[in-house]
């Protein structure tokens, strides 16, 4: 009986929770979690607006199909947006019209959508951005890194397809560069483009299936990879800065429950409510002003999303070149930049495998990575955005021509040329400014803080005191690595027998003296340089 | 609590000693001081702050239900289909901007009240957790190791390599039935892509007026967009066939036609090209006329209509296709037969 009054004194909550363990054990995995320790920087929310604005775009999405209707059945529109009634149009567009104009709050639920869309891939690119800079991808995470970009690509494919959906003018337009893209693959490039049209373009066929594509295939994937990016991101601990009491083998912060549910789950919440309150103020993709797509109309200024701008420069720019041989065209114009397309995204995607086959390092690394203490990395990066981020000009080469009144030649050719040389300037500009910063570092270390404060010394002299760094600053500066490049070994081996040395690793020593040599870094202030700077004679 | 009694840790005096100094120079001045002394906040301290705090989150959180109800106040109320002046954005619908803004405040303050919660009444103790090695003992590894090992040998998988063999050849060739029921994704392309709806003796009808074009329609300087006649927007395969059909139509001084078959093609100094771009197809439709120049407005291939349609600048590979044409008996423009080759992007079997 005592059994039985014992459990009855259980509050409800536990007696829920005995029951659920009883099933699915979660009172060990609440061991290991509940109050799992996550550090704290700014930038470690970049990841979070990614996953919210995901499962915005879900419970928005999910809203937008029922009212949707893909498909491409010409209808004339009697609807209640005059300016359009009796035109012809897909059933598609009309269903758009009619969730923008008749559907109580479906504009906003359509804007949200799109909206957050944008915000989606920019915050997977910014994330993405923090990631590389910090060196947060090294092992073990290098795994979790190709998730985070494979969801990047398909999130620009899931936009690419969603934003194709209401089959208006300018999708449309963009649907139709898709199809001569396609057209340009030797070999298979009209069977593809046959089979995906379900005939010619634009035919009747592709919004019903890029719907299954946009709304089941793609994010049914995403959804995949995401839960397996943040499953990863609680089993590695997340990457913490260096400080006082950060080390490799620990991590510090603040707990899940409650600090964490409150600060995330809130962070949910701010990143909604400002996507509804932009959806309420900006409109976006006005397909009504726009109007139904007709293959043989366009407007002026057509751009993709921002996210496709990069895909766009590449056609824009392209030197129009076609080789006829035997009665075959190889449309080298069109090919070459999708071909480059997934080249420069994959460049980014591998760099941790390139990075840790350079360093040979196999260790696992936690603490992240100043951008400046790893210049030759950041530098890389840099020219990497720099080549996107002039191809997005090249992307928009219209709209730099209209708005500041330049020669559309001349951003063409600027595009061309800044491809090429702009990531090599980058790469050279931003390791010197990292050299600089690391520089100033040492200083600091060695010399402490301006203070902003001028002495006046007996002989005349003025002096601006400096005060020494705190202990926690002193470890914080110089609490980074500073990796050897690697040596070739010697080619005779110490028992005179000749070793060979593949071609592999020579390249892989160059590398790494490229990575780590001469010239990369500023030698660290050395504990005997700071005692004899502070011991003694003072400083100032 | 009140402000005067502050325990004896939070005061400045004691706070000073629990700082490391930079005094600590014996050994390694650069040494780890561990994680910094808890730094009390106002809150921790004060209970009036404490207090103010506790307010401003439940007023977010009271903002927040109100902005719900103005939510569904808003979505009863408002008819779907008002317009409002909102400075400095212009008209709008009064809906949307009503109901996203609500929406908005009632998430945001959600939100800003957990996050200030979090921040200001929530221990801000910092925890160190330890870090275990992702890799495996080498214990768990060689258990591992051995217990593959044995369920290797088990299955007999590599001592039976017939069965081995014929499960791959089995598994290898059970996906080609998915790929072979993608076959009716559609036609194979034949000759589509060199067809258009053009053919001999086929009238050229102005899209603005529906009409077939004569030569006095045309002026010297104006675009005009033309498709054959016979073709109606209401047919099932319009979309696709004005893709290619697409034409555009402009006057020209004959002496200012520098290519010779265009001249041949032309009629009274009109020519009629392609309207589909040779680039990837979208439709030309900016016409510059001092210089005869066509651009389109998609990737800005510019294209020479008094040479031929040849490419002067932009990523299109080739000229735009001419659409040979006359006056017929009665006095309208006709097509002479289809394009001479396909129209639009270029692709493998163009030749």
């Amino acid at each position: 009986m005592s059994t039985t009054d014992n459990r009855r004194k259980a509050p409800a909550g536990e007696r829920v929770a005995d029951w659920a363990d009883g099933r699915l054990g979660i009172y060990s995995l609440a061991k290991a979690n509940m109050r799992k320790i996550f550090p704290d920087h700014w930038s470690f929310m970049l990841g979070e607006i990614c996953l919210y604005s995901f499962v915005i775009i879900i419970l928005t999405g999910v809203y937008l199909t029922l009212f949707f209707h893909p498909s491409m059945n010409e209808v004339v529109y009697h609807g209640s947006y005059v300016p359009m009634q009796g035109m012809h149009m897909s059933e598609a567009f009309k269903s758009t019209l009619d969730i923008s104009f008749d559907v109580r709050g479906g504009l906003l639920i359509r804007q949200i959508h799109h909206w957050a869309a944008l915000i989606f891939l920019a915050g997977m690119f910014v994330h993405m951005m923090r990631v590389f800079f910090t060196g947060a991808f090294r092992k073990p995470r290098e795994i979790n890194w190709l998730f985070g970009f494979l969801l990047f690509v398909l999130g620009m494919f899931t936009g690419f397809t969603g934003y194709s959906l209401p089959d208006d003018l300018l999708s449309g337009t963009g649907v139709r560069f898709m199809e001569g893209a396609i057209l340009s693959f030797p070999i298979v490039g009209t069977y593809i483009s046959m089979f995906l049209f379900g005939g010619e373009f634009p035919g009747s066929d592709f919004v019903p299936r890029f719907f299954s594509i946009h709304v089941l295939l793609l994010p049914g994937i995403m959804l995949g990879l995401l839960v397996a990016h943040l499953i990863l991101v609680f089993y590695h601990k997340h990457t913490q800065f260096p400080g006082p009491g950060r080390t490799n083998k620990n991590v510090v912060g603040m707990p899940l429950l409650p600090v964490y549910m409150a600060k995330a789950g809130g962070f949910f919440f701010l990143v909604f409510g400002v996507i509804a309150a932009i959806a309420a103020i900006a409109t976006i993709n006005p397909i009504w002003a726009i109007g139904p797509y007709r293959p043989d109309q366009v407007s002026t200024g057509a751009q993709p999303d921002w996210y496709m701008g990069f895909a766009e420069g590449l056609i824009r720019v392209m030197p129009g070149w076609e080789i006829n041989v035997a009665g075959h065209t190889f449309v080298l114009g069109v090919f070459i930049p999708m071909m480059i397309f997934p080249l420069v995204l994959a460049a980014i995607a591998v760099y941790p495998f390139i990075e840790s086959w350079v360093t040979g390092d196999k260790r696992e690394h936690h603490l992240l990575d100043r951008p400046r203490n790893a210049p030759t990395r950041t530098a890389f990066g840099v020219a990497w955005l720099t080549a996107y981020m002039v191809m997005m000009v090249g992307g928009g080469n219209d709209l730099w021509a209209t708005h500041f009144h330049l020669s559309i030649n001349a951003i063409t050719w600027f595009v061309r040329i800044g491809f090429f040389v702009g990531p090599v300037l980058a790469f050279i500009a931003t390791r010197r400014i990292c050299l600089g910063l690391q520089r100033r570092d040492k200083d600091k270390v060695l010399h402490g803080r301006e203070s902003g404060i001028i002495k006046r010394l007996p002989h005349g002299e003025f002096v601006e005191v400096h005060e020494p760094l705190s202990q926690d600053q002193l470890h914080t500066l110089t609490a980074h690595e500073q990796p050897k490049p690697l040596e070739l070994e010697p080619e005779v081996d110490e028992n005179g027998v000749a070793r060979k040395v593949g071609a592999g690793q020579k390249l892989r020593v160059k590398l790494s003296k490229g990575f780590y040599g001469e010239g990369t870094h500023i030698p660290k202030a050395t504990a005997e340089e700071y005692h004899e700077i502070t011991s003694g004679h003072g400083h100032h | 609590m009140s402000s005067q009694d502050i325990p004896e840790e939070t005061l400045p005096s004691k706070q000073g000693d629990a700082h490391q100094g930079v005094a600590a120079t014996s050994g390694d001045p650069f040494a780890d001081p561990g994680i910094p002394p808890h730094e009390p906040r106002i809150q921790d301290i004060d209970e009036r702050a404490a207090k103010r705090s506790e307010r401003v989150v439940a007023f977010l959180f009271m903002l927040s239900m109100l902005a719900t109800v103005g939510f569904i106040a808003a979505y009863v109320t408002l008819p779907v289909d008002k317009s409002i002046y909102v400075f400095p954005i212009g008209h709008i619908s009064a809906l949307n901007f009503s109901l996203g803004l609500t929406l908005g405040v009632a998430l945001f303050c959600i939100g800003a009240g957990a996050v200030h919660w979090a921040r200001t009444l929530m221990s801000d103790v910092e925890h160190a957790d330890d870090r275990h090695p992702i890799e495996a003992e080498p214990e768990v590894k060689a258990k591992v190791m051995a217990d593959f090992k044995q369920g290797a040998e088990e299955s007999t998988f590599g001592r039976r390599k017939l069965l081995r063999n014929t499960m791959f050849g089995a598994l290898a060739l059970v996906p080609l039935s998915g790929v072979v029921l993608l076959r009716d994704l559609g036609p194979l392309p034949g000759t589509k892509l060199r067809k258009t709806a053009w053919s001999e003796g086929k009238m050229l009808i102005n899209q603005n007026t529906m009409q077939p074009l004569r030569p006095e329609d045309i002026a010297v300087g104006s675009l005009t967009f033309a498709m054959p006649e016979g073709m109606k927007e209401e047919d099932h395969d319009f979309q696709q066939e004005i893709a290619k059909a697409a034409l555009m139509i402009v006057r020209l001084q004959p002496e200012n036609i520098k290519d010779k078959r265009e001249l041949d093609w032309s009629a009274d100094g009109i020519v009629a090209f392609s309207k589909i771009c040779t680039h990837v197809g979208c439709p030309i439709s900016l016409y510059e006329q001092q210089t005869h120049h066509v651009l389109c407005p998609c990737h800005q291939s510019t294209f020479d209509l008094s040479d031929g349609g040849r490419v002067i600048f932009g990523p299109a590979g080739h000229a735009l296709p001419q659409l040979r044409i006359k006056v017929n008996d009665k006095g309208y423009l006709e097509a002479m037969g289809d394009f001479a080759e396909p129209v639009g992007p270029a692709f493998w079997e163009r030749g």
